[in-house]
């Protein structure tokens, strides 16, 4: 029989706290989600009758169905822009030696660092001067600020492991850079640019601090702000069903789409940090 | 890092054709970063110089081409920036935020990212369980928990008070004596996982053939990972610390959603965006939001310094 150790029991041990603090939350607050009424302020943890209602009220109490594909428009034009330009500038900070790479890419990585709150008034003041206050537009390129510089990054790393023989063979056939960028690479990337995306997909979804400051109207915003702005007829009665169920609902969809991809998004996480 | 950058560049050859085709091949590398540089230039470069030359002045938001220079009177006047103390109450939460934040993080990440290095067959399903809190939005986790620590229903109360661990509901975002500590918590809880994958991943690339040796030579396991493997991960770990202290230093949302109007949790992005939205003061906020980036700029050139010394010594 196999010794038990001292890690072992410490393993064991540690399961349980580990798996009961990363979960609960969620899970309380799905079962708070379906309780009408009253039940939701009684002690039982799950609802004695299941009901829909908040959910319903949720749709009905604002355009929160506008306020969600607001949130797929915003983050879905931040991916496709962030990915394109950024996979052009992967390339060439990535396969080309030229001067003042170095420099480039410890801009852009500055650029990431950089506390988005501290260029408010100027951004304001550029999109203001754009036309683009309380649409959808300010907030897709107000994103790119953090999401292009970990695009840019993370597709260096992966774009620079390539082999330099399929890249050569395509040029000598007459191919022009494009053709390799999108036809060659972009296939071969194709795990490297699903991680991205989605961890780009993540963050834009998540954004707050400008989806609140240039968006104004109820039907232009996303639903972190929908949700952070549900109120109730004093601060004292916040409709806390509805907040549950409009939060189960942003929240599930990307829970599911971190598990499918969990693998790619460890490696799209390190890639930018550990090996950079 | 720059020197990885730099080592791979392959030497130039002398053959005249050779230097045309990269010469050619550079002009392109430049046209194709173009794009990126054009977007970050316009989007953070420019607003950069603008909030800067904005704090100069006494510009409101409502109306910004109206506005007079008026020098540093934004920053050391008597009604400048540093002479508000509830602009130094805001520097004060920050720092003590990120560092207890951090901290806590940092040490909770290892032991969780020791965890899922653990060989176990529930290791897939605790990766899995440990990714739902990072995946939630920050919005949704700080309403989730100001529900769960509501004074009257909340969960939280309930299960303390059954267990006789506190004799009255405590209101943890209500009270000033707990809604700091309440923030950090809940700042630990949504970012601990981010922490425990990049330690994880520094600590899978420990090779194997270290601990096969030590179990050889019959190396107690806290001294190997004291020894050998706490070494081996310092950097990916310090790697890791810079990024959350950045994202940390700049919280906003957790504190805004939670604790929006009290003093005793306001972070120096939640006082920026006040005095630039809130009271429309352009020329006052973009004074702080300067001295915000100068801070932060400053943070992070002497953590990175310190990194590299550290990573030198070792």
């Amino acid at each position: 029989m196999k010794r038990i150790e001292f890690t072992d029991v410490l393993y064991w041990l540690a399961v349980p706290p580990v798996l009961g603090f990363a979960l609960f939350p969620f899970v309380y607050a799905i079962a708070s989600s379906f309780k009408q009424g009253n039940a939701l302020f009684s002690s039982d943890f799950w609802p004695k009758t299941w009901s829909l209602a908040n959910y319903a009220g949720v749709f009905a109490e604002q355009p929160f169905g506008q306020n969600l594909l607001n949130s797929v428009l915003v983050a879905g034009g931040v991916v496709a822009l962030s990915l394109t330009v950024s996979l052009l500038a992967a390339y060439a900070l990535g396969r080309v030696s030229f001067r003042g790479r170095g420099v480039l890419m410890m801009t852009i990585l500055g650029v990431s660092m950089f506390p988005q709150v501290a260029i408010l008034s100027g951004l304001f003041e550029l999109i203001s001067a754009l036309g683009l206050y309380d649409s959808l537009w300010a907030l897709v390129l107000s994103d790119l600020i953090f999401t292009l510089p970990f695009t840019v990054w993370v597709l260096v790393t992966f774009m620079r492991e390539l082999p330099k023989e399929l890249e050569e063979a395509a040029l000598m056939d007459g191919a022009g850079v494009l053709t390799v960028i999108f036809r060659i690479f972009l296939p071969l990337l194709w795990p490297a640019v699903a991680a991205t995306s989605l961890l780009a997909f993540i963050a834009a979804w998540n954004e707050f601090l400008f989806a609140l400051t240039f968006t104004l109207s109820g039907e232009q915003r996303t639903v972190p702000v929908a949700i952070a702005l549900i109120s109730g007829a004093s601060s004292y009665e916040l409709p806390w069903g509805n907040i549950m169920a409009a939060s189960v609902i942003v929240t599930l969809p990307l829970i599911a789409l971190v598990l499918i991809f969990q693998r790619h998004i460890v490696s799209g996480l390190t890639a930018g940090a550990v090996k950079g | 890092m720059t020197s990885q950058t730099l080592t791979s560049a392959a030497p130039a050859r002398p053959s005249t054709a050779e230097s045309s085709l990269q010469r050619s091949r550079q002009r392109m590398a430049w046209l194709l970063v173009a794009p990126a540089l054009v977007v970050l230039l316009a989007i953070a470069g420019l607003p950069l110089a603008r909030t800067l030359w904005l704090s100069l002045t006494d510009a409101q938001l409502s109306d910004l081409s109206t506005r007079q220079f008026v020098g540093l009177a934004n920053y050391i006047g008597d009604a400048g920036v540093l002479a508000d103390p509830e602009w130094w109450g805001a520097v004060k939460n920050t720092l003590w935020f990120s560092l207890l934040s951090v901290s806590l993080e940092t040490v909770l990440g290892l032991a969780v990212a020791l965890m899922l290095n653990h060989p176990s067959r529930l290791k897939t399903l605790l990766r899995a369980a440990v990714l739902v809190p990072w995946a939630i939005p920050t919005v949704v986790s700080a309403k989730m928990w100001t529900w769960m620590l509501h004074d009257q229903f909340g969960v939280i109360n309930a299960m303390l008070l059954a267990l006789g661990l506190i004799h009255q509901p405590l209101a943890w975002t209500a009270d000033p004596d707990l809604a700091f500590t309440t923030i950090v918590l809940v700042d630990v809880w949504k970012t601990t996982p981010f922490m425990a994958l990049l330690i994880l991943a520094a600590l899978q690339m420990v090779p194997s053939d270290c601990y096969e040796a030590a179990k050889v030579d019959g190396v107690p396991k806290w001294s190997v990972f004291l020894n050998i493997t706490l070494p081996l991960i310092t950097p990916a770990v310090l790697v890791a610390m810079i990024f959350r202290t950045l994202d940390a230093l700049r919280v906003f949302d957790l504190i805004y959603v939670m604790t929006s109007n009290s003093r005793t949790t306001k972070s120096m992005s939640v006082y920026v965006r006040e005095q630039l939205i809130d009271f429309q003061l352009a020329g006052y906020g973009s004074a702080a939001a300067t001295l915000l980036f100068l801070m932060i700029a400053l943070i992070t050139v002497s953590y990175m310094a310190l990194a590299r010394r550290r990573m030198e010594g070792h």
